[in-house]
């Protein structure tokens, strides 16, 4: 029999914790793992903190040394001079301060920009009822009326243009109403679109004359050429997204149905589309536009490239709903045709609301190429932002002002696109429903 | 006692194209068809009447006429005598030269950058997350414009090389000369050359001392090749790989060093005469900004599919390669490379046919592509919009085609076969 008591020496506590060695905590733990942790690595992080150094060095005092009084380029370059002497190199803001309405509405009148600014807060609010749940059912009725207030207050006019035109659609949904109960759904949905059309190409002009005449209810109204900026990106931006979201929705259901003849349309329109740069339909709609429309109609340059850009991004937006679509589980098909439900039904149900919300991100990315890409009306004499700075830069008072205002437009379009890429993240992790 | 009734007839009734499911498909497509033909018929027969109304014809005759305009930045001969056709062909190999030029420098910015923003130095990480976020948010016209402005504002002009103490100094030991009309650089030139021979009915020259050069070099690269095989297969029967690469190196190296030597290979350097700079080959400030621009853009978009490629290869395949003994670079090299190549090509080819499509925009730097020369110059010096534009709408598709055929086949076949 062993005795215990035989050990002379039982610990019976836990020696205290040690602190781990200076070099593996705090800041300099840090740095040793994450910036000097191998010779490789020892000079590239050298290498970029130089980088950056010197970058800052030459940029901060640029940026944050400027001159934002000054009316023109000689007088702020005067000024410079004064307060640092000979060779040194610091920002004429003055040019922004100047101009800063042009680079944002064009020519708008000043004493109308309430307008297009209700329309973009309308627009806030019309998208609402999308990126939060739980709004009350009638915000829906700000929705479906943006796309008739906002051209009307952008453009001005007669009132009555813009009811007319949502009258087309109920004429349209009436008909279809009517003759689909009475004859088959597919002669209403013809129907349908044969009144509208004949409604707006018909009837709507004199009707809203004869309401004009009757109850004057209009506005100053503001040309085309007047638009500019920001204000004429945003515009694009917005309306080719917007637009272009039905017409890709169609495009996508055809390119992939089992239609033949649908299918083939669908996929020579995407891929003619999709071939050819963005910049070769802007020259389609600058001159080649009015070839394909009767003699003598007049379109507005601003309308005729919002339709181009409404094609180009008609096929991209296709694509991403295309792959939203194939990304659903094939079960998800099958189950719909196994509630018995048709092919409207399936795909208005069960398959477009997971294949458009898997497309988000997608979506969210195409919004931000399109609005990018509407710099390239500038190379057709549209005045949008960079359209103003070579109109700024041929201005005998700011004529050799590069930086500032390429920084300031470049600044701008920064901050709404990397707004809206963190913004589509967070609503990508919103709208997550899976594990 | 069953009775057995016979399946009804089949009597075809008029109402039965709407309703039955056999037809509606096909009665469907037939009204898409019509509907469909007619709005095209609507809008040729409106370019018809609009082009009578203008006094215009369609033919595509002018490309046969002298074009009266000059292009500073060609590959093949041309001068102001020249046909618009042939300068739609400068303008298309420009087009051609800025897409290669550009794929090449934004796959190699492009891969390093995704690399290295999954590298675990803080600094470096954050470093190419700024550089992409920049590069990614703000419209390529504008990075265009503003790189074409550091080349033609912040550079030094040829006149100040002049003089006893000149204000700037050519760089790489007196060879490369930056100016802001453009970057010189030194030429190759034959002292005992081959001379060009004409092909294609005389169109263009084709050297013939590139052309030995290059069959040289596929010849000692083939060889090369050869003996890899051999290596390899000696390696499977004995387990031991033998040296080759010193020997593969050579192969290549020493026959292409005798041509140069036997065509007396010399460089030809830029020197200032006169207001300029004569003599080296000149890279213009438009091609430059363009390329500048375009590689350092597209390759923000690729460093994002390369990094989403690498990091949709789960970590378990690291950590078994580095369980088998593999160093880091060759985990990456055999490992994860490899297998991210499947998820980072398609979106690579797209990214490379919207580099592509984005040279158009060398319109507005002015670079001699095929936008310029035919949808531009010639467009307006003829008043042949239609035509014009269709053509330079035709050549474009045709590029995406090709390359998205060509990198769709490559893509299939190194997809990964499932069973």
């Amino acid at each position: 029999m062993t005795m215990i008591n035989d050990q002379s020496y039982v610990r019976t506590e836990m020696l205290g914790e040690k602190s781990p060695p200076v070099s593996n905590v705090g800041i300099i733990g840090w740095m040793k793992n994450n910036l000097f942790s191998s010779p490789l690595n020892i000079v590239l992080s050298l290498l970029s903190i130089f980088a950056i150094y010197s970058v800052l060095a030459a940029l901060l005092p640029w940026v944050f040394g400027g001159v934002w009084y000054a009316s023109s380029l000689t007088e702020c370059r005067a000024i410079l001079f004064e307060i640092h002497g000979e060779a040194t190199k610091r920002a004429c803001w003055g040019v922004i301060r100047e101009r800063f309405w042009q680079l944002m509405y064009g020519f708008y009148p000043s004493d109308l920009y309430w307008r297009p600014n209700l329309a973009l807060v309308w627009l806030f609010a019309a998208i609402a009822p999308v990126l939060f749940n739980g709004l009350p059912k009638k915000m829906l009725l700000v929705s479906v009326a943006f796309p008739f207030v906002a051209p009307w207050l952008i453009w001005g006019g007669s009132f009555w243009v813009p009811v007319m035109a949502f009258m087309g659609f109920v004429v349209g949904f009436l008909v279809h109403r009517i003759t689909s109960k009475t004859i088959s759904s597919l002669v209403g949905i013809i129907l349908g679109v044969l009144a509208a059309l004949l409604w707006w190409l018909l009837l709507s002009g004199p009707i809203a004359e004869m309401m004009e005449s009757i109850v004057p209810l209009e506005i100053t109204k503001v040309g085309s050429r007047q638009i500019g900026g920001f204000m004429l990106a945003i515009l694009l931006g917005i309306t080719g997204i917007t637009l272009s979201f039905p017409i890709g929705i169609v495009l996508a259901l055809g390119r992939l149905s089992n239609l033949v003849i649908v299918k083939a349309l669908c996929v020579g329109f995407i891929e003619f589309i999709r071939g050819v740069p963005l910049i070769t339909l802007l020259f389609v709609a600058s001159v080649l536009l009015n070839y394909f429309l009767p003699k003598g109609t007049q379109f507005d340059i601003i309308l005729r490239v919002m339709i181009m850009i409404t094609f180009f991004a008609a096929a991209y937006m296709a694509e991403v709903i295309r792959g939203g679509l194939a990304a659903l589980p094939k079960g998800q098909y099958e189950a719909a045709d196994a509630l018995g439900l048709d092919y409207w039904q399936a795909q208005r149900l069960i398959i477009l609301p997971q294949a458009l919300k898997i497309s988000i991100p997608g979506i969210v990315s195409n919004f931000i190429g399109l609005f990018k890409d509407t710099t390239l009306v500038s190379i057709i004499a549209l005045s949008d932002p960079l359209g103003w700075v070579k109109l700024i830069q041929g201005n005998a008072e700011w004529n050799g002002v590069i930086w500032e205002l390429y920084g300031f437009v470049a600044f701008v379009f920064f901050l709404f696109c990397f707004g809206m890429s963190r913004y589509s993240m967070y609503l990508e992790r919103k709208l997550q429903t899976g594990h | 006692m069953t009775t057995l009734t016979d399946p009804p007839k089949a009597t075809f009734r008029l109402s039965m194209l709407l309703y039955d499911t056999r037809y509606r498909s096909t009665t469907i497509q037939i009204i898409v068809l019509i509907a469909f033909m007619l709005g095209a018929a609507w809008l040729l027969n409106n370019v018809r009447v609009n082009l009578a109304l203008a006094g215009k014809d369609f033919n595509f005759g002018f490309l046969q006429q002298v074009s009266n305009f000059d292009i500073g930045q060609r590959l093949i001969e041309y001068s102001s005598t020249s046909t618009y056709g042939r300068a739609t062909i400068i303008g298309l190999l420009n087009t051609l030269l800025i897409a290669v030029m550009g794929c090449f420098a934004a796959t190699v910015v492009g891969v390093a950058v995704g690399i290295l923003r999954l590298s675990p130095n803080w600094v470096i990480s954050r470093l190419m997350a700024v550089y992409v976020e920049m590069f990614r948010n703000v419209p390529i016209l504008l990075w265009i414009l503003l790189i074409m402005g550091v080349l033609s504002e912040s550079l030094p002009q040829p006149k100040d090389f002049r003089g006893e103490n000149p204000t700037a100094s050519m760089s790489m030991f007196d060879s490369v000369a930056v100016t802001n009309r453009g970057i010189y650089i030194p030429e190759p030139l034959f002292s005992k050359g081959l001379g060009d021979i004409p092909v294609f009915w005389n169109s263009f020259e084709i050297s013939l001392d590139l052309m030995a050069i290059l069959a040289v070099l596929f010849a000692g690269l083939l060889i090369g090749k050869l003996i890899k095989t051999r290596a390899m297969q000696i390696q499977a029967a004995t387990g031991v790989l033998p040296k080759t690469g010193l020997i593969r190196l050579a192969l290549v190296v020493i026959p292409v060093l005798l041509v140069l030597w036997i065509l007396g290979f010399h460089l030809g350097y830029p020197a200032l005469k006169g207001f300029n700079f004569q003599g080296g080959t000149r890279l213009g400030n438009p091609l430059l900004a363009l390329w500048i621009a375009l590689s350092l853009y597209t390759a923000a978009f690729i460093a994002e599919i390369v990094r989403a490629g690498i990091m949709a290869i789960s970590k378990g395949q690291s950590e078994a390669a580095s369980a088998l003994g593999l160093r880091p670079n060759k985990i990456m090299n055999l490992v994860i490379l490899p297998q991210a190549m499947r998820v980072i090509i398609p979106p690579l080819i797209s990214q490379y046919l919207n580099l592509t499509k984005n040279s158009s925009l060398a319109v507005a730097v002015g670079y001699a592509d095929i936008t310029s020369t035919l949808g531009n110059t010639t467009l307006n010096q003829t008043g042949r919009e239609l035509e014009a534009i269709l053509l330079l709408m035709g050549c474009y598709l045709a590029i995406s085609l090709i390359v998205s055929t060509v990198m769709n086949a490559y893509n299939e076949r190194t997809k990964l076969r499932e069973r």
